[in-house]
Protein backbone atom coordinates (compact mmCIF):
# COMPACT_ATOMS: atom_id res chain seq x y z
CA UNK A 1 0.00 0.00 0.00
CA UNK A 2 1.47 3.30 -1.06
CA UNK A 3 0.56 5.71 1.71
CA UNK A 4 2.20 8.68 0.03
CA UNK A 5 -0.21 8.48 -2.87
CA UNK A 6 -3.20 7.97 -0.58
CA UNK A 7 -2.48 10.97 1.62
CA UNK A 8 -0.87 13.34 -0.84
CA UNK A 9 -2.76 16.62 -0.55
CA UNK A 10 -0.16 18.59 -2.51
CA UNK A 11 -2.25 18.84 -5.73
CA UNK A 12 -4.81 20.82 -3.75
CA UNK A 13 -2.17 23.09 -2.24
CA UNK A 14 -0.47 23.65 -5.60
CA UNK A 15 -3.74 24.74 -7.16
CA UNK A 16 -5.12 26.80 -4.30
CA UNK A 17 -5.64 29.88 -6.48
CA UNK A 18 -7.56 27.89 -9.06
CA UNK A 19 -9.58 26.22 -6.30
CA UNK A 20 -10.60 29.55 -4.83
CA UNK A 21 -11.63 31.02 -8.17
CA UNK A 22 -13.56 27.85 -9.05
CA UNK A 23 -15.48 27.88 -5.79
CA UNK A 24 -16.04 31.61 -6.24
CA UNK A 25 -17.77 30.69 -9.52
CA UNK A 26 -20.08 28.40 -7.53
CA UNK A 27 -20.84 31.17 -5.05
CA UNK A 28 -21.57 33.67 -7.81
CA UNK A 29 -24.01 31.42 -9.58
CA UNK A 30 -25.61 30.22 -6.31
CA UNK A 31 -26.32 33.75 -5.08
CA UNK A 32 -27.75 34.86 -8.41
CA UNK A 33 -29.89 31.77 -8.78
CA UNK A 34 -30.98 32.02 -5.13
CA UNK A 35 -32.33 35.53 -5.62
CA UNK A 36 -33.94 34.92 -9.01
CA UNK A 37 -35.54 31.62 -8.00
CA UNK A 38 -37.08 33.19 -4.87
CA UNK A 39 -38.61 35.98 -6.96
CA UNK A 40 -39.82 33.61 -9.68
CA UNK A 41 -41.04 31.04 -7.14
CA UNK A 42 -43.08 33.68 -5.32
CA UNK A 43 -44.70 34.73 -8.58
CA UNK A 44 -45.55 31.10 -9.43
CA UNK A 45 -47.07 30.59 -5.98
CA UNK A 46 -49.17 33.72 -6.39
CA UNK A 47 -50.41 32.28 -9.69
CA UNK A 48 -51.24 28.96 -8.06
CA UNK A 49 -53.46 30.52 -5.37
CA UNK A 50 -54.95 33.26 -7.53
CA UNK A 51 -58.72 33.48 -8.18
CA UNK A 52 -58.12 33.28 -11.97
CA UNK A 53 -58.36 29.70 -13.21
CA UNK A 54 -56.03 30.14 -16.20
CA UNK A 55 -53.27 31.39 -13.91
CA UNK A 56 -53.78 28.51 -11.50
CA UNK A 57 -53.55 25.96 -14.30
CA UNK A 58 -50.51 27.65 -15.82
CA UNK A 59 -48.78 27.70 -12.43
CA UNK A 60 -49.52 24.03 -11.79
CA UNK A 61 -48.29 23.15 -15.29
CA UNK A 62 -45.04 25.05 -14.74
CA UNK A 63 -44.32 23.39 -11.41
CA UNK A 64 -45.16 19.90 -12.60
CA UNK A 65 -43.08 20.23 -15.77
CA UNK A 66 -39.94 21.76 -14.26
CA UNK A 67 -39.99 19.76 -11.06
CA UNK A 68 -40.12 16.48 -12.97
CA UNK A 69 -37.48 17.27 -15.60
CA UNK A 70 -33.85 16.42 -14.85
CA UNK A 71 -31.78 19.56 -14.30
CA UNK A 72 -29.18 18.37 -16.81
CA UNK A 73 -31.82 18.37 -19.53
CA UNK A 74 -33.02 21.86 -18.59
CA UNK A 75 -29.44 23.14 -18.73
CA UNK A 76 -28.69 21.29 -21.97
CA UNK A 77 -31.75 22.91 -23.50
CA UNK A 78 -30.46 26.32 -22.40
CA UNK A 79 -26.93 25.88 -23.76
CA UNK A 80 -27.04 23.46 -26.70
CA UNK A 81 -30.68 24.20 -27.51
CA UNK A 82 -31.12 27.94 -27.05
CA UNK A 83 -27.58 29.17 -27.56
CA UNK A 84 -25.95 26.74 -29.98
CA UNK A 85 -28.84 25.60 -32.14
CA UNK A 86 -31.44 28.41 -31.98
CA UNK A 87 -28.63 31.00 -31.70
CA UNK A 88 -30.36 32.89 -28.90
CA UNK A 89 -27.44 34.71 -27.29
CA UNK A 90 -27.68 36.89 -24.21
CA UNK A 91 -24.22 38.35 -24.87
CA UNK A 92 -21.49 37.97 -27.48
CA UNK A 93 -18.92 37.28 -24.78
CA UNK A 94 -19.12 33.52 -24.19
CA UNK A 95 -18.44 33.71 -20.44
CA UNK A 96 -21.28 36.18 -19.85
CA UNK A 97 -23.62 34.42 -22.26
CA UNK A 98 -23.19 30.99 -20.68
CA UNK A 99 -23.25 32.35 -17.13
CA UNK A 100 -26.71 33.82 -17.68
CA UNK A 101 -27.93 30.76 -19.59
CA UNK A 102 -26.84 28.59 -16.65
CA UNK A 103 -28.54 31.03 -14.27
CA UNK A 104 -31.68 30.90 -16.41
CA UNK A 105 -31.80 27.11 -16.43
CA UNK A 106 -31.09 26.73 -12.73
CA UNK A 107 -33.49 29.51 -11.72
CA UNK A 108 -36.50 28.17 -13.59
CA UNK A 109 -35.74 24.71 -12.16
CA UNK A 110 -35.22 25.83 -8.55
CA UNK A 111 -38.24 28.17 -8.72
CA UNK A 112 -40.52 25.14 -9.07
CA UNK A 113 -39.25 23.80 -5.72
CA UNK A 114 -39.45 27.23 -4.07
CA UNK A 115 -43.05 27.55 -5.28
CA UNK A 116 -44.02 24.20 -3.80
CA UNK A 117 -42.46 25.05 -0.41
CA UNK A 118 -44.16 28.39 -0.39
CA UNK A 119 -47.55 26.92 -1.26
CA UNK A 120 -47.18 24.62 1.73
CA UNK A 121 -46.47 27.75 3.78
CA UNK A 122 -49.66 29.40 2.56
CA UNK A 123 -51.60 26.38 3.78
CA UNK A 124 -50.30 27.00 7.31
CA UNK A 125 -51.84 30.49 7.39
CA UNK A 126 -55.26 30.17 9.07
CA UNK A 127 -58.28 30.75 6.82
CA UNK A 128 -59.47 33.49 9.19
CA UNK A 129 -56.53 35.66 8.15
CA UNK A 130 -57.57 35.68 4.50
CA UNK A 131 -61.22 36.24 5.45
CA UNK A 132 -60.28 39.13 7.74
CA UNK A 133 -58.19 40.66 4.96
CA UNK A 134 -61.16 40.44 2.60
CA UNK A 135 -63.50 41.87 5.27
CA UNK A 136 -61.45 45.06 5.63
CA UNK A 137 -61.61 45.51 1.87
CA UNK A 138 -58.16 44.39 0.68
CA UNK A 139 -57.93 43.15 -2.90
CA UNK A 140 -56.42 39.72 -3.67
CA UNK A 141 -53.00 41.19 -4.44
CA UNK A 142 -53.06 43.36 -1.34
CA UNK A 143 -54.05 40.55 1.01
CA UNK A 144 -51.44 38.24 -0.52
CA UNK A 145 -48.72 40.86 -0.24
CA UNK A 146 -49.52 42.27 3.18
CA UNK A 147 -51.19 39.43 5.08
CA UNK A 148 -50.69 35.96 3.60
CA UNK A 149 -47.17 35.95 2.08
CA UNK A 150 -45.33 37.46 5.07
CA UNK A 151 -46.74 34.74 7.30
CA UNK A 152 -46.26 31.99 4.71
CA UNK A 153 -42.60 32.93 4.15
CA UNK A 154 -41.87 32.88 7.86
CA UNK A 155 -43.33 29.38 8.15
CA UNK A 156 -41.20 27.85 5.37
CA UNK A 157 -37.76 29.34 6.00
CA UNK A 158 -36.30 25.99 7.07
CA UNK A 159 -37.63 24.02 4.04
CA UNK A 160 -36.48 26.86 1.77
CA UNK A 161 -33.04 26.38 3.32
CA UNK A 162 -33.08 22.77 2.14
CA UNK A 163 -34.06 23.91 -1.35
CA UNK A 164 -31.15 26.36 -1.34
CA UNK A 165 -28.66 23.72 -0.16
CA UNK A 166 -29.86 21.39 -2.92
CA UNK A 167 -29.47 24.26 -5.38
CA UNK A 168 -25.85 24.91 -4.28
CA UNK A 169 -25.03 21.25 -4.82
CA UNK A 170 -26.81 21.34 -8.17
CA UNK A 171 -24.31 23.95 -9.37
CA UNK A 172 -21.92 21.04 -9.93
CA UNK A 173 -23.72 20.14 -13.17
CA UNK A 174 -23.64 23.59 -14.79
CA UNK A 175 -20.69 22.47 -16.89
CA UNK A 176 -23.30 21.18 -19.35
CA UNK A 177 -24.24 24.84 -19.80
CA UNK A 178 -20.54 25.64 -20.42
CA UNK A 179 -20.01 27.32 -17.07
CA UNK A 180 -16.75 26.41 -15.36
CA UNK A 181 -16.95 25.80 -11.61
CA UNK A 182 -15.43 23.62 -8.92
CA UNK A 183 -16.66 20.26 -10.24
CA UNK A 184 -15.14 21.02 -13.65
CA UNK A 185 -11.84 21.89 -11.97
CA UNK A 186 -12.03 18.56 -10.14
CA UNK A 187 -12.32 16.78 -13.50
CA UNK A 188 -9.30 18.70 -14.80
CA UNK A 189 -7.32 17.76 -11.72
CA UNK A 190 -8.31 14.10 -12.15
CA UNK A 191 -6.91 14.25 -15.67
CA UNK A 192 -3.68 15.81 -14.43
CA UNK A 193 -3.09 13.86 -11.21
CA UNK A 194 -5.36 10.83 -11.57
CA UNK A 195 -8.54 10.39 -9.53
CA UNK A 196 -7.10 10.34 -6.03
CA UNK A 197 -8.82 10.35 -2.67
CA UNK A 198 -7.30 13.64 -1.38
CA UNK A 199 -8.74 15.55 -4.35
CA UNK A 200 -12.18 14.06 -3.65
CA UNK A 201 -11.93 14.98 0.02
CA UNK A 202 -10.75 18.50 -0.78
CA UNK A 203 -13.72 19.20 -3.01
CA UNK A 204 -16.21 17.59 -0.63
CA UNK A 205 -14.91 19.81 2.17
CA UNK A 206 -15.09 22.81 -0.16
CA UNK A 207 -18.75 22.19 -0.84
CA UNK A 208 -19.48 21.66 2.83
CA UNK A 209 -17.92 25.07 3.51
CA UNK A 210 -20.66 26.48 1.28
CA UNK A 211 -23.62 24.35 2.34
CA UNK A 212 -23.15 24.01 6.12
CA UNK A 213 -23.22 27.77 6.83
CA UNK A 214 -26.23 28.07 4.54
CA UNK A 215 -28.03 25.44 6.60
CA UNK A 216 -27.07 27.08 9.90
CA UNK A 217 -28.16 30.48 8.63
CA UNK A 218 -31.59 29.27 7.53
CA UNK A 219 -32.13 27.36 10.79
CA UNK A 220 -31.22 30.44 12.80
CA UNK A 221 -33.48 32.59 10.64
CA UNK A 222 -36.35 30.12 10.93
CA UNK A 223 -36.16 30.19 14.74
CA UNK A 224 -35.89 33.94 14.86
CA UNK A 225 -38.74 34.61 12.44
CA UNK A 226 -41.11 31.85 13.54
CA UNK A 227 -44.75 32.93 13.72
CA UNK A 228 -45.97 32.39 17.26
CA UNK A 229 -49.57 31.32 17.19
CA UNK B 1 -16.87 10.52 24.16
CA UNK B 2 -15.63 6.98 24.61
CA UNK B 3 -17.90 5.83 21.79
CA UNK B 4 -16.45 8.48 19.54
CA UNK B 5 -12.86 7.43 20.29
CA UNK B 6 -13.73 3.84 19.63
CA UNK B 7 -15.13 4.85 16.25
CA UNK B 8 -11.90 6.56 15.27
CA UNK B 9 -9.84 3.51 16.29
CA UNK B 10 -12.17 1.19 14.38
CA UNK B 11 -11.89 3.36 11.27
CA UNK B 12 -8.10 3.42 11.56
CA UNK B 13 -8.00 -0.35 11.93
CA UNK B 14 -10.27 -0.79 8.93
CA UNK B 15 -8.01 1.40 6.79
CA UNK B 16 -4.90 -0.42 8.03
CA UNK B 17 -6.58 -3.76 7.31
CA UNK B 18 -7.35 -2.68 3.79
CA UNK B 19 -3.70 -1.72 3.36
CA UNK B 20 -2.40 -5.07 4.59
CA UNK B 21 -4.81 -7.13 2.53
CA UNK B 22 -3.89 -4.98 -0.48
CA UNK B 23 -0.24 -5.94 0.01
CA UNK B 24 -1.04 -9.59 0.54
CA UNK B 25 -3.10 -9.75 -2.65
CA UNK B 26 -0.28 -8.34 -4.77
CA UNK B 27 0.88 -10.79 -7.40
CA UNK B 28 4.37 -10.88 -8.76
CA UNK B 29 3.51 -12.10 -12.25
CA UNK B 30 3.89 -9.56 -15.03
CA UNK B 31 1.39 -9.02 -17.80
CA UNK B 32 3.78 -10.69 -20.25
CA UNK B 33 3.82 -13.85 -18.06
CA UNK B 34 0.07 -13.76 -17.79
CA UNK B 35 -0.32 -13.60 -21.56
CA UNK B 36 2.06 -16.55 -22.08
CA UNK B 37 0.27 -18.65 -19.47
CA UNK B 38 -2.91 -18.35 -21.50
CA UNK B 39 -4.70 -16.25 -18.92
CA UNK B 40 -7.12 -13.55 -19.94
CA UNK B 41 -5.63 -10.08 -20.16
CA UNK B 42 -7.68 -6.92 -19.63
CA UNK B 43 -6.92 -3.89 -21.80
CA UNK B 44 -8.27 -0.43 -21.02
CA UNK B 45 -9.45 1.46 -24.11
CA UNK B 46 -11.59 4.48 -24.96
CA UNK B 47 -15.25 3.92 -25.79
CA UNK B 48 -16.04 7.35 -27.21
CA UNK B 49 -13.37 8.27 -29.77
CA UNK B 50 -14.39 7.68 -33.38
CA UNK B 51 -11.73 5.77 -35.35
CA UNK B 52 -9.57 5.22 -32.23
CA UNK B 53 -11.65 3.39 -29.67
CA UNK B 54 -15.40 3.42 -30.18
CA UNK B 55 -18.06 1.26 -28.62
CA UNK B 56 -20.38 -0.21 -31.22
CA UNK B 57 -23.27 -2.62 -30.89
CA UNK B 58 -21.08 -5.72 -31.23
CA UNK B 59 -17.94 -4.59 -29.41
CA UNK B 60 -15.26 -1.95 -29.65
CA UNK B 61 -13.42 -0.91 -32.78
CA UNK B 62 -10.75 1.53 -33.86
CA UNK B 63 -7.05 2.04 -34.37
CA UNK B 64 -6.19 1.62 -30.67
CA UNK B 65 -8.20 -1.61 -30.55
CA UNK B 66 -6.38 -3.08 -33.55
CA UNK B 67 -3.00 -2.07 -32.10
CA UNK B 68 -4.01 -3.63 -28.78
CA UNK B 69 -4.89 -6.90 -30.50
CA UNK B 70 -1.60 -6.92 -32.40
CA UNK B 71 0.49 -6.25 -29.29
CA UNK B 72 -1.43 -8.85 -27.28
CA UNK B 73 -0.76 -11.42 -29.99
CA UNK B 74 2.96 -10.64 -29.92
CA UNK B 75 2.93 -10.99 -26.13
CA UNK B 76 1.68 -14.53 -26.59
CA UNK B 77 -2.09 -14.28 -26.36
CA UNK B 78 -3.39 -17.09 -28.55
CA UNK B 79 -6.70 -15.65 -29.78
CA UNK B 80 -8.93 -12.63 -29.36
CA UNK B 81 -11.23 -14.36 -26.89
CA UNK B 82 -8.43 -14.10 -24.31
CA UNK B 83 -8.53 -10.31 -24.54
CA UNK B 84 -11.09 -8.37 -22.53
CA UNK B 85 -11.62 -4.70 -23.36
CA UNK B 86 -12.68 -2.38 -20.59
CA UNK B 87 -13.55 1.30 -20.82
CA UNK B 88 -10.78 3.49 -19.39
CA UNK B 89 -11.68 7.17 -19.25
CA UNK B 90 -8.91 9.76 -19.15
CA UNK B 91 -9.47 10.38 -15.44
CA UNK B 92 -9.26 6.78 -14.26
CA UNK B 93 -6.42 5.41 -16.40
CA UNK B 94 -3.78 5.77 -13.67
CA UNK B 95 -6.03 4.30 -10.99
CA UNK B 96 -6.99 1.33 -13.16
CA UNK B 97 -3.32 0.50 -13.72
CA UNK B 98 -2.35 1.00 -10.09
CA UNK B 99 -5.06 -1.20 -8.63
CA UNK B 100 -4.90 -3.83 -11.36
CA UNK B 101 -8.39 -3.30 -12.83
CA UNK B 102 -6.71 -3.42 -16.22
CA UNK B 103 -3.38 -4.98 -17.25
CA UNK B 104 -2.63 -2.49 -19.97
CA UNK B 105 -4.01 0.83 -21.20
CA UNK B 106 -4.09 1.66 -24.90
CA UNK B 107 -6.40 4.64 -24.88
CA UNK B 108 -4.95 7.73 -26.62
CA UNK B 109 -2.61 7.80 -23.64
CA UNK B 110 0.01 10.50 -24.24
CA UNK B 111 3.40 9.92 -22.65
CA UNK B 112 4.07 12.99 -20.48
CA UNK B 113 6.64 13.75 -17.81
CA UNK B 114 3.86 14.30 -15.29
CA UNK B 115 2.57 10.76 -15.81
CA UNK B 116 5.93 8.95 -15.92
CA UNK B 117 6.35 8.67 -12.12
CA UNK B 118 3.04 6.81 -11.88
CA UNK B 119 2.98 4.71 -15.03
CA UNK B 120 5.47 2.67 -17.03
CA UNK B 121 5.02 3.46 -20.70
CA UNK B 122 5.74 1.08 -23.56
CA UNK B 123 6.07 2.67 -26.97
CA UNK B 124 5.06 5.21 -28.24
CA UNK B 125 3.21 3.19 -30.87
CA UNK B 126 2.29 6.28 -32.84
CA UNK B 127 3.07 9.99 -32.70
CA UNK B 128 0.30 12.41 -33.52
CA UNK B 129 0.06 16.17 -33.28
CA UNK B 130 -2.43 18.55 -31.82
CA UNK B 131 -4.36 20.33 -34.51
CA UNK B 132 -7.33 22.66 -34.94
CA UNK B 133 -10.81 22.06 -36.29
CA UNK B 134 -12.88 24.98 -37.56
CA UNK B 135 -16.05 25.56 -39.56
CA UNK B 136 -15.46 24.86 -43.25
CA UNK B 137 -16.29 28.45 -44.29
CA UNK B 138 -13.99 30.02 -41.69
CA UNK B 139 -10.72 31.15 -43.26
CA UNK B 140 -9.59 33.41 -40.43
CA UNK B 141 -7.98 30.60 -38.43
CA UNK B 142 -4.96 29.16 -40.18
CA UNK B 143 -2.43 28.65 -37.40
CA UNK B 144 -1.99 28.52 -33.66
CA UNK B 145 -1.27 32.26 -33.49
CA UNK B 146 -4.45 33.21 -35.33
CA UNK B 147 -6.50 31.76 -32.46
CA UNK B 148 -5.89 34.95 -30.49
CA UNK B 149 -9.21 36.34 -29.31
CA UNK B 150 -11.12 33.46 -30.92
CA UNK B 151 -13.50 31.24 -28.99
CA UNK B 152 -11.84 27.91 -28.20
CA UNK B 153 -13.66 24.87 -26.85
CA UNK B 154 -12.11 23.80 -23.52
CA UNK B 155 -13.04 20.26 -22.58
CA UNK B 156 -12.98 19.69 -18.86
CA UNK B 157 -10.69 16.79 -18.03
CA UNK B 158 -8.55 17.22 -21.16
CA UNK B 159 -5.30 19.18 -21.33
CA UNK B 160 -5.43 20.04 -25.04
CA UNK B 161 -6.72 23.60 -24.54
CA UNK B 162 -4.08 24.27 -21.89
CA UNK B 163 -1.38 23.54 -24.46
CA UNK B 164 -2.69 26.63 -26.29
CA UNK B 165 -3.48 29.03 -23.46
CA UNK B 166 -0.56 28.07 -21.24
CA UNK B 167 2.06 27.79 -23.98
CA UNK B 168 3.01 24.12 -23.61
CA UNK B 169 3.40 23.66 -27.37
CA UNK B 170 6.25 23.44 -29.87
CA UNK B 171 6.15 27.17 -30.57
CA UNK B 172 6.11 28.01 -26.83
CA UNK B 173 3.36 30.46 -27.68
CA UNK B 174 0.79 31.43 -25.09
CA UNK B 175 -2.22 32.33 -27.21
CA UNK B 176 -4.94 34.34 -25.49
CA UNK B 177 -7.95 32.49 -26.84
CA UNK B 178 -11.35 32.88 -25.17
CA UNK B 179 -12.13 29.51 -23.63
CA UNK B 180 -15.64 28.08 -23.61
CA UNK B 181 -15.91 25.13 -21.19
CA UNK B 182 -17.55 21.93 -22.41
CA UNK B 183 -18.05 18.40 -21.19
CA UNK B 184 -16.67 16.49 -24.13
CA UNK B 185 -15.51 16.76 -27.74
CA UNK B 186 -18.91 15.61 -28.97
CA UNK B 187 -20.41 18.75 -27.39
CA UNK B 188 -17.61 20.91 -28.84
CA UNK B 189 -18.54 19.82 -32.37
CA UNK B 190 -22.17 20.89 -31.78
CA UNK B 191 -20.96 24.22 -30.42
CA UNK B 192 -18.60 24.65 -33.35
CA UNK B 193 -21.38 24.10 -35.86
CA UNK B 194 -23.69 26.43 -33.92
CA UNK B 195 -21.09 29.19 -33.70
CA UNK B 196 -20.66 29.21 -29.91
CA UNK B 197 -17.00 28.32 -30.42
CA UNK B 198 -14.71 29.08 -33.37
CA UNK B 199 -12.22 26.25 -32.93
CA UNK B 200 -11.87 22.81 -31.38
CA UNK B 201 -8.36 21.63 -30.67
CA UNK B 202 -7.02 18.21 -29.78
CA UNK B 203 -5.00 15.38 -31.29
CA UNK B 204 -5.26 15.16 -35.07
CA UNK B 205 -6.28 11.51 -34.82
CA UNK B 206 -9.34 12.41 -32.73
CA UNK B 207 -10.24 15.41 -34.90
CA UNK B 208 -9.77 13.22 -38.00
CA UNK B 209 -12.31 10.74 -36.65
CA UNK B 210 -14.85 13.51 -36.12
CA UNK B 211 -14.09 15.11 -39.50
CA UNK B 212 -14.84 11.84 -41.28
CA UNK B 213 -18.13 11.52 -39.45
CA UNK B 214 -19.27 15.15 -39.73
CA UNK B 215 -18.31 15.67 -43.37
CA UNK B 216 -18.50 19.08 -45.05
CA UNK B 217 -19.53 21.57 -42.30
CA UNK B 218 -16.15 21.30 -40.56
CA UNK B 219 -12.50 21.03 -41.59
CA UNK B 220 -9.16 20.28 -39.96
CA UNK B 221 -6.74 23.21 -40.34
CA UNK B 222 -3.61 21.00 -40.57
CA UNK B 223 -1.36 23.24 -38.46
CA UNK B 224 0.25 20.82 -36.00
CA UNK B 225 1.82 22.39 -32.92
CA UNK B 226 2.55 19.58 -30.44
CA UNK B 227 3.87 16.02 -30.47
CA UNK B 228 1.57 13.60 -28.72
CA UNK B 229 3.25 10.26 -28.17
CA UNK B 230 0.62 7.63 -27.61
CA UNK B 231 2.07 5.04 -25.28
CA UNK B 232 1.02 1.70 -23.84
CA UNK B 233 0.33 2.28 -20.16
CA UNK B 234 1.57 -0.46 -17.82
CA UNK B 235 1.70 -0.86 -14.08
CA UNK B 236 4.65 1.10 -12.66
CA UNK B 237 7.77 -1.08 -12.65
CA UNK B 238 6.64 -3.75 -15.11
CA UNK B 239 9.74 -3.35 -17.31
CA UNK B 240 9.58 -6.92 -18.59
CA UNK B 241 6.24 -6.36 -20.30
CA UNK B 242 7.37 -2.91 -21.36
CA UNK B 243 10.34 -4.35 -23.29
CA UNK B 244 8.13 -6.99 -24.87
CA UNK B 245 5.66 -4.26 -25.92
CA UNK B 246 8.48 -2.23 -27.47
CA UNK B 247 9.57 -5.27 -29.51
CA UNK B 248 5.99 -5.78 -30.64
CA UNK B 249 5.73 -2.15 -31.75
CA UNK B 250 9.02 -2.43 -33.66
CA UNK B 251 7.75 -5.44 -35.56
CA UNK B 252 4.38 -3.73 -36.14
CA UNK B 253 6.23 -1.05 -38.11
CA UNK B 254 8.67 -3.39 -39.86
CA UNK B 255 6.00 -5.82 -41.12
CA UNK B 256 3.79 -3.02 -42.42
CA UNK B 257 0.87 -3.60 -40.04
CA UNK B 258 1.16 -0.09 -38.64
CA UNK B 259 0.73 1.51 -42.06
CA UNK B 260 -2.10 -0.82 -42.95
CA UNK B 261 -4.00 -0.09 -39.73
CA UNK B 262 -3.41 3.65 -40.06
CA UNK B 263 -4.83 3.66 -43.56
CA UNK B 264 -7.75 1.51 -42.49
CA UNK B 265 -8.87 4.12 -39.95
CA UNK B 266 -7.51 7.49 -41.12
CA UNK B 267 -7.28 7.34 -44.93
CA UNK B 268 -10.58 9.19 -45.28
CA UNK B 269 -9.38 11.94 -42.95
CA UNK B 270 -6.22 12.50 -45.07
CA UNK B 271 -3.93 12.10 -42.09
CA UNK B 272 -0.31 11.57 -43.21
CA UNK B 273 1.39 8.42 -41.92
CA UNK B 274 4.91 8.49 -40.51
CA UNK B 275 6.52 5.28 -41.72
CA UNK B 276 9.46 5.20 -39.30
CA UNK B 277 8.80 3.60 -35.96
CA UNK B 278 8.86 6.22 -33.20
CA UNK B 279 11.87 5.86 -30.89
CA UNK B 280 10.94 4.07 -27.67
CA UNK B 281 10.91 6.24 -24.57
CA UNK B 282 12.67 3.58 -22.55
CA UNK B 283 11.24 1.40 -19.82
CA UNK B 284 11.43 2.55 -16.23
Amino acid sequence: MNWNVLLDFSPLADNSDKLLSAFWANIRISVTVGILSLVLGTLITAMRVSPVRVLRVAGAFYVNTLRNTPLTLVLLFCSLGLSDTLKFRISHTPSINFFWLAVLGMSVYTAAFVAESLRAGINTVPMGQAEAARAIGLTFTQSLRMVIMPQAFRAVIAPLGSVMIAMIKNTTVVLVASYYEAASLMKDMFEQYGATLPIFIGFAVGFMCLTLPTGFFFNWLAKRMAVVR
Amino acid sequence: MRVRHFGVVAAALAVAGMGISGCAAKKNTTVADKAKDGKKIVIGVKYDQPALGMKTGSGVEGFDIDVAKYIAKKLGVKDDSKIEFKEARSANRETFLQNGTVDMVIATYSITDARKPKVTFGGPYVVTHQDLMVRANDNSITSLQSLKGKKLCAVSGSNSWKNITEGTNKLNAKVAAVTVPAQGYEECITKLKGGSVDAVSTDATILGGFAVREGSPVKVVNAPFTDEKYGVGLKKGDTKTCNAVNDAIKSMYSDGTAKQLWEKWFAKANLPFDATAPAPEGCS
